[in-house]
């Protein structure tokens, strides 16, 4: 890799003598950029299992059992109170004696799937109940069977009064993959951590960074607005 | 796992507090600052809280802490890490808590600044004695929404190498090789913090919900 002299290059203040250097940063621009995509492959595997788990989650709550209603509340309260952090090394070490090898990356989608899927539960659940309960019965009324009930009468609205909140949440959960680095899962800031620890340009490292995950958010604002309009905008398809 | 071991944890623990609660209450003076300013009426000052808040609610925590932790060393300010971190933690609780604020700052009815004005009250006084009382009974909820965050986030702090909570735990596990009894602890002690705080601020969000029906 070159180095090139900080001496020479840039401006050099009075006031601090070091001068901005962005080869390092330049040089492994295509690493950031793949890191780029392992960080959106994270935050789309974790949405992906985050839905799941929130709709399984919200229609479970609503058991005859009341062990299993509990189960529910318990998972949210869990890992709503405790740090995301925690929650990965947590899982990490869990995994193994639990019989399951995983690598580092799918270990962090998991993790990060339980993460979101706790707080999607959370925000459907609050959708579901904004359904007024004779909607359900009308639905019944005209002979539809429980689950297409629930899939157009219950869910669909659910979900477009909830879309907001879920987007954020999910932008957020974006944001969190970057927490995956301390199980040096595969995504941009684990990419970032290994060029600094190569070149020890921590601040043009890290600064470029920083406007990366900003466009990768701007990239999950578009693409979730872009489902909105598409799927969720009256008039209902 | 040993008592001293559990000690050594709890004064991790300790620095846990001590750094949420510096970020939570510096916070709350630069958010306030960055809310009054998103309200202002001024679009210079709009537009800058505006770019403030994106640029700190688009980016991981984690990045925010490493930029301002070797920013801070490159303007020649030789902190200690204890500082640094405060510091990022200020400036990332003023973004989100402005956020928060100017949301409930604009859901007091326009017509109490209205009638403050008529009343001939000058901008602190209308803003002080009529609107932020109320903003902040709104705002209650979301804000300790915020600080349960905010607890959670200073697990991150560990990433940059101050020794709190989580990163005790980190030491410990490395010492005694019981990664799950070590992190189901420091779980524990996490969700000792912040449950009884959701649960304040759900049953908060309840009673302003029965309130305003």
């Amino acid at each position: 890799m070159k180095r090139t002299d900080p001496q020479k290059v840039g401006c050099r203040g009075n006031a601090m003598n070091y001068a901005l250097d962005f080869t390092p940063v330049l040089d492994g621009l295509p690493d950031l950029l793949a890191g780029c995509l392992g960080t959106l492959l994270l935050a789309l595997g974790g949405m992906a299992i985050a839905i799941v788990i929130g709709i399984g989650g919200v229609v479970l709550r609503d058991s005859r059992h009341k062990a299993i209603r509990w189960t529910v509340r318990g998972f949210v309260e869990l890992i709503r109170n405790t740090p995301f952090l925690v929650q990965i090394y947590f899982i990490y070490f869990a995994l193994p004696l639990a019989g399951l090898r995983l690598d580092p990356t799918p270990t962090a989608i998991l993790a990060l799937g339980i993460n979101g899927g706790a707080y999607a539960i959370e925000i459907i659940r609050g959708g579901v109940q904004s359904i007024s309960r004779g909607q359900v019965e009308a639905g019944l009324a005209l002979g539809l069977h429980k689950g297409l009930v629930f899939r157009l009468i219950v869910l669909k609205p659910a979900l477009r009064a909830v879309f907001p909140s879920l987007t954020s949440q999910f932008i957020l959960l974006t944001l969190t993959t970057s927490v995956a680095s301390a199980i040096s899962a595969y995504e941009l800031t684990s990419v970032a951590q290994r060029i600094e620890s190569e070149s020890f340009r921590s601040f043009e490292v890290f600064g470029v960074i920083t406007l990366l995950y900003l466009g990768l958010s701007w990239l999950m604002m578009t693409f979730f607005s872009t489902i909105s309009t598409r799927y969720f905008s009256y008039p209902v398809k | 796992m040993g008592l001293g071991e559990f000690l050594f944890l709890l004064t991790g623990l300790k620095w846990t507090v001590a750094l949420s609660a510096i970020g939570f209450v510096c916070g709350a003076i630069g958010g306030l600052a960055i809310a009054l300013m998103r309200t202002s009426g001024m679009r210079p000052l709009e537009r800058l809280a505006a770019g403030y808040i994106a640029l700190f609610q688009g980016t991981p925590l984690l990045m925010q802490l490493f930029v301002v932790y070797y920013g801070l060393a490159l303007v020649g300010l030789r902190l200690s890490a204890w500082v640094a971190v405060s510091i990022g933690f200020t400036l990332h609780a003023s973004a989100y808590l402005g956020e928060i604020w100017r949301g409930s700052i604009e859901a007091v009815p326009r017509g109490q600044s209205e009638a403050a004005s008529a009343l001939n009250l000058k901008y602190v006084s209308r803003m002080k004695d009529v609107v932020l009382p109320q903003a902040i009974r709104i705002s209650l909820p979301a804000t300790i929404g915020f600080l349960v965050q905010l607890i959670k986030g200073t697990s991150l702090a560990s990433i940059v190498g101050f020794t709190e909570l989580a990163r005790a735990g980190n030491i410990v596990s490395n010492q005694i090789f019981q990664p799950l009894l070590v992190f189901g602890i420091v779980g524990i002690l996490y969700f000792l913090m912040c449950w009884p705080l959701s649960l304040y601020g759900s049953h908060l969000e309840r009673r302003f919900a029965v309130a305003s029906r």
